[in-house]
C-alpha cells in the first residue's frame, strides 16, 4: 500500500453518512418515554410592569401536566448569570445587570419569557399559552440607540443613567494633532444592521433526571456545553457532576448558541421538578424573537491623511445596541480593538458606548465585532480614495503593516501574530483581472451601464483560549477514540481531527472516532466558536498526540529490541532508523500496551489527555475583489463576481475550509444586500418569521472564485489561524463597496444596509434631483 | 379532539393511525412514526428543510395536514438508500461537501429528487432555482450545486467528476 499523508489532502466527511441518511439525531428527534412538551408564554410589551399573571385556565386544560411561573420556581426567580464573565455580559465596568429566566414583576422586550407551560403534548403546549392572563401596565419603551442615550429617553435601568452601560475608549498618540494637520479629512456615519443568526436548526432543550448522579442529563443545541453544564449547576444550586450536558448534532450556531439562555435553565429546572424528561423546541418566531442577534451599531468615523493617501489618524464613535440586557456586551469593545484592520496608522481615538434599548439582547454573531470594525474601516478606506482621486487598491497599498513588522503591536489593543497582505491583495487583483475589470468598466459607464467594483483587504482576530482539551485512547485493537473539548456542530472536525491521527499515528481514517459535544464523554472544553476548533481543539490534539508517539516509541523500541532514540516514525510506523524492515505498526505497538507484560517503566496503556492554552491569539487575512452590475431603473444588484483569497494559516483539510469560506461569504453577502432585524417604534419585531427575513437563497450567490495563500501562526503548533469567520468579515465591506463604486457616477459616496434595491433606487432619484445632469 | 384515521405508504410500508385534523404531516412522520430525518427549520414553508416527496411531488409536510396525505404515498430521507446502497443523490452531497450541519440536508437532497425526476440534466442557474425553497445557512449552496450537478451526471450514467 502506498502510504499517502492525509493533513493536507481532499478528503470526503466522516460526519457525512448519518446526515445524508437522516439517521442521526438533533434534540428533538429524542422522545423519551414520559415526555413533557414545554412551551413558553413571552411578553407582547416591549416594557411593561406585570401586575398580575392568571395561570388558572391554563392549568385546568386537559392534557396540560403543569403550568409555572417565576414566582413557582424560586430557581428561575433568581438572577441568571449572562456570558461566561463573571462581570455581567463579560465587560469590565459595567453595571451588573441579570435578569432571571421567567419574569416576575417587569420585561422589557417583546419576547422575554414569562411563563411556562408543561403538557402531553406540543400542540396542547401551545393552546395552553393562549390561556394565560397577564396584567401588563405598558411603559415608555426606547428602541432606537441613538433616542436611547438622550436625556429624558424611557429608562430600562434606574441604576443605569442615558441606559449607558459602559463607554469603551482607547486613544493612542496625538490625534487632535493629527487631524489639525491633515491635508485632506473624511467622515462618515454608517451603520450595522441588527442581524439574525438563523441556524436551520432552532434552538432546543431536553432535561431529563438521571439516576446516574441524582442530577439530570441535558440535551440542548448549543455551541458550548461545558459552560451550560456550569451554569445550569450554579442556577439549580447543584454541582457540576450532578449534570450532564450533551450537544448533539447540533443543526448550525453561528454564535447564537455560545452562552446559554433562561430556556435551558427553564427546562432543567421544571424537569427537576416535575421529576419527569422536559423538552422544549424553540419556534422560528421565536428564534428570531429570542435567540440573540448580532451587529447593532451605529458609527460616525473620520480618517485624517495625505493627499498621497498616507493616513494619519482614525476617530470614531459608536453607539451600540446591546438590547433589554447584556448577553455579550464584550462584543463591541472587539470592534474597537480591531479597528487597525492591516494598517499601520498610529493615531487612534475610539469611543464605544454600549447602550440598553427595549429590544432582544445582542450577541456574538459570526465574527462577533469584528465584521464591523472590517467594514467600517475598509468602507471609510473607500471613501478616502474617493476623496483623493486614488484607487482603492492603492490607498490600501499605502498604508499596510509592513511584513517585517510582525509581531505587531497595534494601537488599538492586540498584537498582531505574523501576516503579509499584499501576498492575498496581489493574487486576488490577478485572478480578477483587476485592471482589465477597471477598463471594461470605464467602457460599460459609457454606455450607461454601472458596473461596480469592491477592493477589500482585511484581518481578524481568533484562537481565543484560555484552553482546549484532547483525549486520546488506543484502544487494544490499534483502532483510535479521540474525546475532544470542543463542541463542532457543521464545522467537521470529525474529519479534520482524523486527518491528524492517521498521519501522526500511522492509522486509517476510517479506524479513528471523534466523540465531541458530552460533558461525560469528553475533558473539559470551551467549546467551538470563534474560530477556535481547529486552532485550539486541533493544537490540545496535536500535543496529546505527542504523548501518544512518546509512548508508543517506548513500546516499539521495547519490542524491537532498540533503544527509543533509535525509533523513528516514518510512512506511519514506528521503525529502527536505518533498518527499513524492522517496523511496527499501531497496531502491534498497542497489542503490546495492553498485554500486561511491558516493564514498568513503559507501564500498561495507551492513551492521553491534554490541553492546550494558547499563547496569544491568532489573526488570518485576506483580499476580496467583488463585481457587481446595478440596474438604475430598479436599485437591483447583480452580483457578477467573487474573488476571494483567504490566509487562515495551515490547511489540514482544504475542501472543508472551501466549505467555510463559501458559507461565511454569503452570510456576509446577506448582511450588505438582504437581512435585517427591523424593530419597530413600539418594539414590535417586524421581522418575526422567514417570510419578513430575508435569508439568502441559492440564486442570490454567484459561483465563488476562492483560493489561499498560508502564512503560518507561530502562535500553536500547527500553524493554523482560523477560518470560520474570516470569509464573512471581507465580504460585507466588499459588495458595499463594489455596490458603492457602481454608483459613483451619480455622486454617491456611501449607502447603509442592506442595500436592497428600494433604497439603492431611491438614492439614485435623490442624486439625480440634487445634480441633474450629474449621470449623463 | 376528535381524530381521523389515515392509512398512509411510507417509504414503502403502509402505516395506520389515528389523527387530530390539525396534526402536521412532519408532526405524524416524526412523533408517531419516528422519522425523525425530517427536519423542522422555519414553521412558515420557506426553509424546506421538512421536504418529502409525497405522490411523487416534493411537499413541505410543515405545510400539509396528515389527514390530507391519506391514502397517499410518502417518501422521507430513510426511503431514499436501497439495501443499504446510496442513492446518488447522496452520493453527491458527501463526495462534493454538500452538507455542513446537516439540518437542511435531508430536504435539500429530496428537492434534488423531484428536480431530476423533471430535468435530468439542469443547468447550474435551474439547479439555484429549483432549490428556491431550500434554505441552507452553511455552505453558501456552491457545494451543493456540485452535489447536485455531481448526482444528475452519476443518475445518466456518465462518470462523476470530482474537481
Amino acid at each position: 500500500m502506498v502510504y499517502m499523508r492525509q493533513v493536507g489532502a481532499r478528503v470526503k466527511r466522516k460526519e457525512d453518512p448519518r446526515l445524508i441518511t437522516g439517521s442521526s439525531n438533533y434534540v428533538d428527534d429524542f422522545n423519551p418515554r414520559g415526555v413533557g412538551h414545554l412551551g413558553i408564554l413571552r411578553s407582547v410589551y416591549a416594557h411593561a410592569k406585570i401586575n398580575g399573571i392568571d395561570t388558572s385556565a391554563a392549568k385546568a386544560h386537559p392534557g396540560v401536566i403543569a403550568v409555572f411561573t417565576g414566582a413557582d420556581v424560586p430557581e428561575l426567580d433568581r438572577p441568571m448569570p449572562h456570558g461566561e464573565g463573571e462581570t455581567a455580559g463579560g465587560q469590565k465596568g459595567m453595571v451588573g445587570i441579570v435578569t432571571a429566566p421567567l419574569a416576575t414583576d417587569r420585561v422589557r422586550h417583546v419576547g422575554q419569557a414569562i411563563a411556562a407551560v408543561v403538557a402531553e403534548d406540543r400542540y396542547i403546549a401551545r393552546d395552553a399559552l393562549d390561556l394565560i392572563v397577564v396584567d401588563y401596565e405598558p411603559l415608555d419603551a426606547v428602541i432606537d440607540i441613538e433616542e436611547a442615550v438622550k436625556d429624558g429617553a424611557p429608562q430600562l435601568y434606574d441604576e443605569v443613567p442615558n441606559n449607558t452601560a459602559y463607554t469603551w475608549t482607547r486613544k493612542r498618540g496625538e490625534v487632535d494633532a493629527a487631524f489639525a494637520e491633515a491635508e485632506v479629512t473624511v467622515t462618515q456615519r454608517m451603520n450595522n444592521q441588527r442581524l439574525a443568526a438563523i441556524s436551520l436548526e432552532t434552538r432546543g432543550v431536553l432535561a431529563q433526571p438521571d439516576p446516574l448522579s441524582g442530577g439530570l442529563t441535558v440535551y440542548t443545541s448549543t455551541q458550548n456545553p461545558h459552560s451550560v453544564r456550569a451554569e445550569i449547576a450554579r442556577t439549580l444550586g447543584l454541582s457540576e457532576i450532578e449534570i450532564r450536558v450533551v450537544a448533539p448534532e447540533v443543526g448550525g450556531g453561528f454564535g447564537a448558541k455560545i452562552s446559554s439562555y433562561p430556556e435551558e435553565m427553564i427546562v432543567a429546572a421544571l424537569a427537576r421538578k416535575l421529576n419527569r424528561p422536559v423538552k422544549w423546541i424553540e419556534t422560528r418566531s421565536e428564534h428570531l424573537l429570542a435567540t440573540h442577534h448580532g451587529r447593532g451599531q451605529i458609527n460616525e468615523i473620520s480618517l485624517a491623511a495625505k493627499r498621497d493617501g498616507t493616513i494619519t489618524g482614525l476617530r470614531m464613535r459608536c453607539l451600540a445596541d446591546l438590547g433589554a440586557y447584556p448577553r455579550d456586551a464584550s462584543v463591541p469593545p472587539l470592534t474597537g480593538m480591531l479597528m487597525s484592520g492591516v494598517y499601520g496608522y498610529q493615531n487612534v481615538d475610539i469611543e464605544i458606548r454600549g447602550v440598553y434599548t427595549n429590544t432582544m439582547a445582542t450577541g456574538a454573531y459570526r465574527g462577533a465585532g469584528r465584521p464591523e470594525a472590517a467594514y467600517y474601516v475598509e468602507r471609510i478606506m473607500d471613501v478616502l480614495a474617493a476623496e483623493l482621486g486614488i484607487d482603492p487598491v492603492e490607498v490600501r497599498r499605502k498604508n499596510f503593516i509592513p511584513p517585517d513588522a510582525f509581531p505587531y503591536k497595534t494601537p488599538t489593543g492586540p498584537t498582531y501574530d505574523s501576516g503579509d497582505y499584499n501576498k492575498p491583495l496581489d493574487k486576488a487583483l490577478a485572478a480578477a483581472d483587476y485592471q482589465g475589470q477597471r477598463a471594461e468598466q470605464r467602457q460599460l459607464r459609457a454606455q450607461g451601464r454601472y458596473r461596480g467594483i469592491g477592493v477589500v483587504t482585511f484581518t481578524e482576530i481568533c484562537g481565543f483560549g484560555p484552553f482546549d482539551s484532547a483525549s486520546v485512547r488506543v484502544e487494544p485493537s490499534g483502532k483510535v477514540t479521540v474525546a475532544t473539548g470542543i463542541s463542532p456542530h457543521g464545522q467537521g472536525q470529525e474529519t479534520t481531527f482524523a486527518q491528524m491521527v492517521a498521519d501522526e499515528l500511522g492509522v486509517s481514517m476510517d479506524d479513528v472516532i471523534v466523540v465531541h459535544g458530552d460533558t461525560a464523554r469528553t475533558p473539559a472544553g470551551k467549546g467551538t466558536m470563534g474560530s477556535r476548533g481547529l486552532v485550539v481543539g486541533g493544537s490540545a490534539l496535536f500535543k496529546t498526540l505527542g504523548q501518544i508517539k512518546e509512548k508508543a516509541t517506548k513500546i516499539a523500541a521495547h519490542l524491537l529490541e532498540a533503544s527509543p532514540e533509535d525509533i523513528e516514525f516514518r510512512e506511519g510506523k514506528f521503525g529502527v532508523k536505518g533498518a527499513p524492515d524492522r517496523t511496527k505498526t499501531l497496531v502491534d505497538i498497542a497489542a503490546a500496551a495492553y498485554s500486561g507484560s511491558l516493564p514498568d517503566e513503559i507501564g500498561t496503556g495507551l492513551e492521553a489527555t491534554d490541553f492546550f492554552a494558547p499563547p496569544g491569539t491568532t489573526f488570518p487575512f485576506g483580499a476580496d475583489v467583488v463585481t457587481v452590475e446595478v440596474n438604475p431603473e430598479t436599485g437591483e444588484v447583480a452580483l457578477l463576481r467573487y474573488v476571494a483569497i483567504d490566509d487562515c494559516g495551515r490547511v489540514i483539510s482544504p475542501l472543508l475550509v472551501d466549505g467555510q469560506v463559501h458559507g461565511g461569504l454569503t452570510q456576509g453577502i446577506a448582511q450588505a444586500l438582504f437581512e435585517e432585524v427591523v424593530y419597530d417604534e413600539q418594539g414590535q419585531l417586524v421581522t418575526g418569521t422567514l417570510m419578513d427575513y430575508a435569508v439568502p437563497k441559492p440564486e442570490y450567490v454567484p459561483m465563488f472564485e476562492n483560493d489561499r495563500t498560508e502564512t503560518p501562526s507561530p502562535h500553536n503548533p500547527l500553524g493554523a489561524k482560523g477560518i470560520g469567520e474570516l470569509a464573512t468579515i471581507g465580504s460585507t465591506p466588499a459588495v458595499v463597496n463594489a455596490v458603492v463604486d457602481a454608483l459613483a457616477p451619480f455622486g454617491i459616496r456611501h449607502l447603509d444596509m442592506p442595500l436592497r434595491p428600494q433604497r439603492i433606487w431611491q438614492a439614485i432619484q435623490d442624486a439625480q434631483a440634487k445634480a441633474p445632469a450629474a449621470a449623463d | 379532539m376528535a381524530t381521523h384515521p389515515i392509512t398512509l405508504t411510507v417509504n414503502g410500508s403502509q402505516r395506520q393511525g389515528q389523527v387530530e385534523p390539525r396534526r402536521l404531516l412532519v408532526h405524524y412522520l416524526r412523533d408517531e412514526l419516528g422519522l425523525t430525518g425530517t427536519h423542522i427549520g422555519c414553521e412558515t414553508s420557506q426553509c424546506g428543510a421538512c421536504t418529502v416527496i409525497l405522490n411523487g411531488q416534493a411537499v413541505k409536510s410543515c405545510t400539509v395536514f396528515a389527514v390530507q396525505a391519506d391514502g397517499g404515498q410518502v417518501m422521507t430521507i430513510e426511503g431514499l438508500a436501497q439495501d443499504g446502497q446510496l442513492h446518488p443523490i447522496q452520493e453527491g452531497f458527501w463526495e462534493e461537501h454538500g452538507l455542513q450541519c446537516g439540518f437542511c440536508t435531508p430536504g435539500m437532497i429530496l428537492s434534488t429528487y423531484d428536480l431530476l425526476l423533471k430535468n435530468p440534466d439542469p443547468s447550474e442557474q435551474e439547479i439555484r432555482h429549483a432549490l428556491h425553497g431550500n434554505l441552507c445557512r452553511c455552505t453558501g449552496y456552491q457545494h451543493i450545486v456540485k452535489s447536485v450537478q455531481y448526482a444528475a451526471n452519476k443518475m445518466k450514467g456518465a462518470p462523476a467528476v470530482a474537481d
